[in-house]
């Protein structure tokens, strides 16, 4: 599944001392009949900021905690650096988590929290070290108070501050903001690129949250049912998903069944409802049939009068007819009928250049042909794993409520 | 302006004096329903507790009569009793503490592994643990000392492997009595013990592990930490039982292992010694009650959450 961009983007993330990248080699772990993780192999590079992305259930938390230590695979290699770590005991590893609901020692306070780590290993400047850690996270007013004092936020701050501190080879982040208030997110997400990029320390930052992974990361593995779906920087994914799930659990997409009928030059032409579409050579899916799945992304379609003319150089589906427009102030939401029933989504920005679409107004959707994608496929994959994350979160939130009260 | 609206109308829907009343019976409520327990206390603590003082301070009746004293303010009854009986006293302290410390390093590890590692099994193993309770506390005790007496299984098998030699018995020793009260109260200790380990978080165990902390590190830095507060339940409940106790002396016992215990319970009943039983009981409560208090102060529960 796992695509030619792959290398591209570990090629381009990895910097010139790349001697102490994470590289997993065919791990798999299985609980019971039950594989969580199916064969992954992954290089993560040292100093990236990477992000294990998809639906609860997939797996990825599991692979963090086969690199954290604190579960071991059952097939495959972790090697960190020259180093194989794969049974090393956690705490041998130099490695540090920030855990899902930060797992802070209640009976410490924030500076010991914070020095849990330094003093396990004998470290000379315990004071300094501390200081300076919780002058990163900007909270080094609150070293004498007790965690449960702490607002969620402040949380999660201090978990980072007690990870990042030990200068770990690799820092784990499991759903760091799972906890976090919408705005609280936002504003961590910002934060937590800047200390990643201050201590240049590679972070491997497990989410559900699309967004999140993509504002944050260089490179995003899309994770799914134990697999990597597909791995690259976060406008790839986005713009060129290479299997319908990414294509659905990254933003949404309009998949509409069609069937291959020839090429012309770089381009293979399609029918799709009667209706001839060019698709990219480069974007076709290598195997399968003649049938497939044509893509493309709500925001790239213009929506146009019944009457317009073609312009040269773009996709154009007519006969549709608006079915639903949601004016949302910096956009439109429409809904398109397509004359086999299917229904597309049609972001419109708010430019105040077109015109307005009411419901029951005949429309031609037309598309520049370079954001069209073509899939092999289940077109529905991906797009109930949104609803599992938002039954997700909500346990989630209700597990942390005791921590996340203070904040709210 | 809904709530306004209903609030109005049941002012005025009442008689002037009627809105009081609610809120007077409210107030009285909470005392009504203490007033069981605190009769209870009265009746069953503070009068006996009071009796008990007054006889501790009782002498001789003039007339010489067994069992006849009348009430003094004899204060000397203290420092008698205690010069008399401190052996007893301190010997209750130290077995009480060696069964208590004996019980902490038994139970502890029990408790942990009920909590974490038993899986299914763990209702089974907390019903067990209770088990011993369908019977009663003395008939125990008795079994116990069939068990190791010179013809249990125990002593004849120790005996023929020539492990202790043949002469010794293993009852009427220290070591049978402070094994008796291990025995008896182990559960007081494994079940608060288990309530505080159970409540544990692993995440935190993980958390120590992922900041290198090796295993020992974990468990003196983290789960000791966390898991004072029943440490500390399982300690008292342990401590002060066991330091009244007298079966286990009684009957595992001999002459040299009595402990306060029976020395009060034969004041009391066999020489009919009413002031000296009451003042060692008021010793006893006295140095429980002193000792508990250095202990909380010194494990610093209050810190905990």
């Amino acid at each position: 599944m796992t695509t030619g961009t792959t290398t591209d983007a570990v090629a381009r993330a990895t910097r010139a001392d790349g001697g102490e990248d994470l590289r997993l080699v065919r791990v798999t772990k299985r609980f019971g009949t039950f594989t969580a993780v199916d064969d992954v192999t992954l290089t993560i590079p040292q100093g990236s900021f990477f992000a294990l992305l998809g639906p609860s259930g997939c797996g990825k938390t599991t692979t963090l905690r086969m690199v954290a230590g604190l579960e071991e695979p059952s097939d495959g290699t972790i090697h960190l650096g020259e180093a194989d770590i794969t049974t090393a005991r956690p705490f041998r590893r130099p490695v540090n988590t920030v855990f899902q609901n930060y797992a802070l020692f209640p009976h410490l306070d924030v500076f010991e929290n914070v020095a849990f780590g330094l003093r396990r290993r004998g470290a000379k400047d315990v004071r300094r070290e501390v200081e300076q850690a919780l002058e990163l996270v900007e909270l080094p007013h609150l070293a004498r108070r007790k965690p449960a004092q702490l607002s969620g936020g402040q949380q999660q701050r201090i978990a980072l501050a007690r990870a990042v501190v030990n200068r770990p080879k690799v820092l784990l982040l499991d759903e760091p903001l799972g906890a976090l208030d919408l705005k609280l997110r936002r504003q961590m997400q910002i934060e937590l690129k800047r200390i990643q990029t201050e201590v240049g320390i590679t972070f491997v930052h497990v989410t559900h949250d699309q967004e999140e992974a993509m504002t944050m990361a260089d490179t995003v593995a899309v994770m799914n049912a134990g697999r990597i779906e597909q791995l690259g920087e976060p406008a790839a994914l986005y713009e060129r998903p290479s299997t319908t799930f990414v294509a659905n659990f990254l933003g949404q997409s309009n998949l509409l069944g069609a069937r291959l009928t020839g090429r012309e030059g770089d381009r293979g032409i399609v029918d799709c409802g009667g209706q001839p579409l060019a698709v990219p050579s480069d974007r076709l899916p290598g195997l399968g049939g003649a049938d497939l799945l044509v893509g493309v992304r709500p925001e790239k379609i213009q929506l146009r009068p019944a009457d317009d003319e073609p312009i040269a150089g773009e996709n154009r589906l007519t006969g549709g007819v608006v079915v639903d427009a949601s004016f949302s102030g910096v956009s439109t939401q429409y809904l398109v009928r397509l004359p086999w029933g299917q229904e597309a989504v049609v972001f419109a920005q708010n430019l105040g250049l077109g015109e307005r679409f009411p419901s029951g107004t005949p429309v031609v959707l037309a598309w520049d042909v370079g954001h069209t994608f073509a899939l092999a496929g289940d077109p529905e994959a991906g797009t109930q794993a949104e609803d599992d994350v938002v039954g997700l979160r909500d346990r989630a939130d209700s597990g942390a409520a005791p921590l996340g009260v203070v904040a709210r | 302006m809904a709530i306004a609206s209903v609030a109005r109308t049941e002012v005025s829907g009442d008689p002037a004096a009627a809105p009081d009343r609610p809120r007077r019976g409210r107030r009285a409520t909470p005392y009504l329903l203490l007033l069981p327990g605190m009769a209870w206390l009265a009746i069953f603590f503070a009068v006996p507790i009071v009796t008990l003082f007054g006889t501790s301070l009782q002498t001789p009746a003039p007339s010489g009569e067994i069992g006849a004293f009348e009430q003094t303010f004899r204060f000397a009854n203290y420092a008698d009793a205690i010069q008399e009986y401190s052996t007893q006293l301190v010997r209750s302290f130290v077995y009480a503490g060696i069964a208590t410390v004996l019980c902490l390093l038994i139970g502890y590890p029990l408790a942990y592994m009920i909590a974490f590692k038993a899986g299914r099994w763990r209702n089974l193993l907390l019903v067990l643990v209770v088990a011993p309770f369908f019977c009663s506390f003395i008939l125990r005790t008795l079994a116990w000392r069939q068990i190791l007496g010179e013809e249990g299984f125990i002593v004849r098998t120790l005996k023929e492997l020539h492990v202790i030699p043949a002469g010794m018995a293993l009852t009427a020793s220290t070591t049978a009595v402070i094994a008796g009260l291990t025995y008896n109260f182990l559960p007081f200790m494994t079940l608060p013990l288990y309530a505080s380990i159970e409540r544990l978080d692993p995440r935190l165990l993980e958390a120590g592990a992922d900041l290198y902390g090796n295993p020992l590190t974990v468990l003196r830095k983290v789960t000791l930490p966390l898991t004072m507060p029943g440490i500390v339940a399982g300690t008292l409940l342990t401590f002060i039982p066991a330091a009244g106790d007298y079966v286990n002396a009684a009957l595992l016992g001999g002459i040299g292992n009595r402990m306060i215990g029976n020395v009060v319970e034969s004041r009391f009943f066999q020489v009919v010694d009413y002031p000296t039983a009451a003042t060692l009981s008021f010793v006893l409560m006295a140095a429980i009650l002193v000792l508990v208090f250095l202990y909380i102060r010194r494990a610093g529960t209050e810190e905990l959450v």
